[in-house]
């Protein structure tokens, strides 16, 4: 679904580093979430769709990819970097297709994710039973 | 009760919801934003370690090693929500599941599981994005937003 | 016979003569537990569905209503029920296995009392022998309905309440023959009371005017003074709905003394960490009215109460189109004959 883009990595390639930047960029994003949640009181629905389109606003503004050199997964497990990929892919496709190439090209990075989600899903729904 | 633009509230009504504001008791606000950092983080960090395996040992590189790792978060999530047990720890790290991918196939395999006694086609595959739709609708029309204008500026500029 | 503005007086004194109520693990583990005809250790009741099992729950119970009676469901006149469900199905189905005369109703979690209020009402004006009121509740079919499916990781507010997962039901009949029967001698139909409340997760508000406004309705229809009943218990209000009232007591200067008034939403669960602030659903208010109160009132622990069950009449659709929650009231009392205690 996110794809890390770029050879260049800041921490210099230290794994100690990018596990503990991983931990605290991954926790903050969620704090900020739980703040939506709790302080203006949004539903869980609102605050992920709001969260997705600020990582589609910050990958449009180039912002978001240097976040994800620098923190790994702690950019890129977070729901804003669902956002941040499908920016990406449009405007891939914008580039090399134009106009035309921002709609076909949005799924492109985001594509192993949601089929993913919708195959484990399916499989969950045929060997387990909610238990309320 | 007829649905107008600007529902006004009779001053009864607005005095009431300040009395009853003055109820409820007040989330706690600190355990909750700490328990989504830690949740939230250590999650992430699992996804970093699974990220460094797959480059580590099955040959995927920087750009690539992403997929899987989000496949992987994604089963394990089914797994823990089929079994009972994920909406338990949901229950306490709030932001802290709900944010990362967890969050997501949360949402599509509690759906899809609760469908299934309407059948596999009409309950299950129809019900699987009630909650997760609005996420991907919100992205996607977002990215087109966004890629169509950076578009026009590069062809612009 | 209709007294004052909203309220029914039965003259012949309709009688109790059983009443059931069966419940789920949950309950199980509630200071309530032996108030419970039946208890079930597992919450799908066996059933391939959640709707499934709140059928067979409501099933079950009236079969138990009618085997404490004495009587076969033949004998049955009338069949009112109502629950939480679309288009009320569970108790549409739970007609279908009494085939008796059915009475949909729709209270949401007031379903009770306005169930027991109309049985007793067939029974005084004799046009019932024997009317079975009913209704049920199941905390993963409600959930799975009104809010999120069952294995979502939600994390609620502490404004929210549990569902119970419980059937209760009641046979009224005519005292004639009955030893020390328990009549129900009144019941005030509450109007719907909106105060502009939006939150589904927080329904204790919401509900508790609607509460005040059919029990000052009750005592100024029937001229009564505000100490009469031992217990005046509200349906679901839970700890916010029964803070708020006992508030909207204080302002409006009726005195109820503090330990003549409780909720069943508090007393079905005690202070259980998981329930948030207490307990709600249709069978919230049957299952302590007509378990732990009847029990109470056929020992002689009570002499008179005042059942006033709570119901919040909001669709899912309603809440996402922005509009209000529309909350009711229906008051039923019941009172003990064989001797006063005071």
């Amino acid at each position: 679904m996110y794809r890390a883009r770029g050879l260049h990595r800041t921490n210099g390639g230290n794994e100690a580093l990018i596990l503990l930047w991983a931990f605290v960029v991954g926790g903050l994003i969620c704090v900020i979430g739980q703040f939506l949640m709790d302080v203006f009181k949004m539903t869980p629905a609102n605050t992920v769709s709001l969260m997705v389109i600020a990582g589609a606003v910050l990958g449009g503004l180039n912002l978001y990819q240097p976040l994800v050199r620098f923190a790994g997964a702690g950019a890129t497990v977070p729901i804003t970097s669902f956002g941040n990929a499908l920016v990406q892919g449009a405007i891939a496709e914008g580039q090399t297709h134009g106009l035309v190439g921002v709609i076909t090209g949005i799924f492109e990075l985001t594509s192993a994710g949601i089929s993913a989600a919708i195959v484990f899903a399916f499989l969950a729904a045929v060997f387990f039973r909610p238990k309320g | 009760m007829a649905n107008q633009k600007l529902k006004k509230l009779t001053p009864v009504q607005q005095q009431y919801q300040k009395f009853a504001q003055a109820h409820e008791p007040a989330r706690p606000l600190l355990r909750n934003l700490t328990m989504a950092f830690l949740v939230g983080g250590t999650i992430c960090f699992i996804g970093q370690l699974i990220q460094m395996a797959f480059i580590r040992y099955f040959g995927f590189n920087e750009r690539t090693a992403g997929n899987p790792t989000v496949a992987i978060l994604i089963c394990i999530t089914a797994i823990l929500t089929g079994l009972g047990v994920f909406d338990k720890i949901a229950r306490i790290a709030g932001a802290g599941t709900a944010i990362p991918v967890t969050g997501f196939a949360n949402s599509m395999v509690s759906a899809a599981l609760d469908a299934r006694s309407e059948g596999l086609v009409l309950g299950v595959a129809s019900s699987m994005f009630k909650l997760a739709g609005s996420v991907v609708v919100s992205g996607v029309v977002a990215a087109f937003f966004i890629g169509l204008i950076r578009t026009l500026v590069a062809m612009g500029g | 016979m209709l007294q004052g503005h909203q309220s029914w007086v039965f003259p012949s004194r309709p009688a109790i003569l059983s009443t059931a109520v069966i419940g789920g693990p949950f309950e199980a583990h509630g200071p309530l537990a032996d108030d419970f005809d039946l208890l079930h250790g597992d919450l799908r009741l066996g059933q391939k569905s959640w709707e499934q099992s709140e059928k067979m729950l409501l099933d079950e119970t009236c079969a138990k209503a009618i085997e404490k009676a004495g009587l076969t469901k033949d004998d049955m006149t009338f069949f009112l029920s109502g629950d939480l469900m679309n288009q009320i199905i569970s108790s549409s189905f739970a007609a279908r296995t009494l085939a008796v005369p059915y009475l949909g109703l729709f209270g949401a979690c007031s379903t009770s009392m306005e169930g027991l209020a109309l049985a007793a009402l067939l029974v005084d004006k004799q046009c019932a022998k024997y009317a079975l009121a009913a209704t049920v509740s199941h905390n993963a079919a409600a959930e799975k309905q009104y809010r999120y499916p069952t294995e979502y990781g939600a994390q609620k507010p502490p404004t929210a309440q549990w569902t119970v997962t419980a059937g209760g039901a009641a046979i009224v009949t005519a005292s004639d023959n009955q030893q020390d029967p328990l009549v129900v001698t009144s019941a005030t139909i509450g109007r719907v009371v909106d105060m502009g409340l939006k939150d589904p997760f927080n329904m204790g508000a919401a509900m508790a005017p609607a509460a005040f406004d059919t029990i000052v309705s009750h005592f100024r229809d029937l001229e009564i003074p505000y100490d009469y009943y031992d217990l005046i218990l509200t349906g679901d209000l839970a700890q916010i709905g029964h803070d708020i009232l006992i508030d909207l007591f204080d302002q409006h200067r009726i005195e109820i003394p503090a330990d003549r008034y409780s909720d069943a939403g508090l007393m079905i669960y005690g202070k259980h960490p998981d329930t948030w602030a207490g307990a709600s659903g249709a069978g919230c208010s049957a299952a302590v009215a007509y378990g732990h109160i009847v029990r109470r009132l056929r020992s002689g622990d009570l002499q008179r109460v005042l059942i006033v069950a709570t119901g919040a009449l909001l669709s899912p659709t309603s809440y996402q189109q922005q509009e209000s929650i529309p909350c009711i009231a229906h008051a039923v009392s019941i009172e003990r004959t064989g001797g006063t205690k005071r």
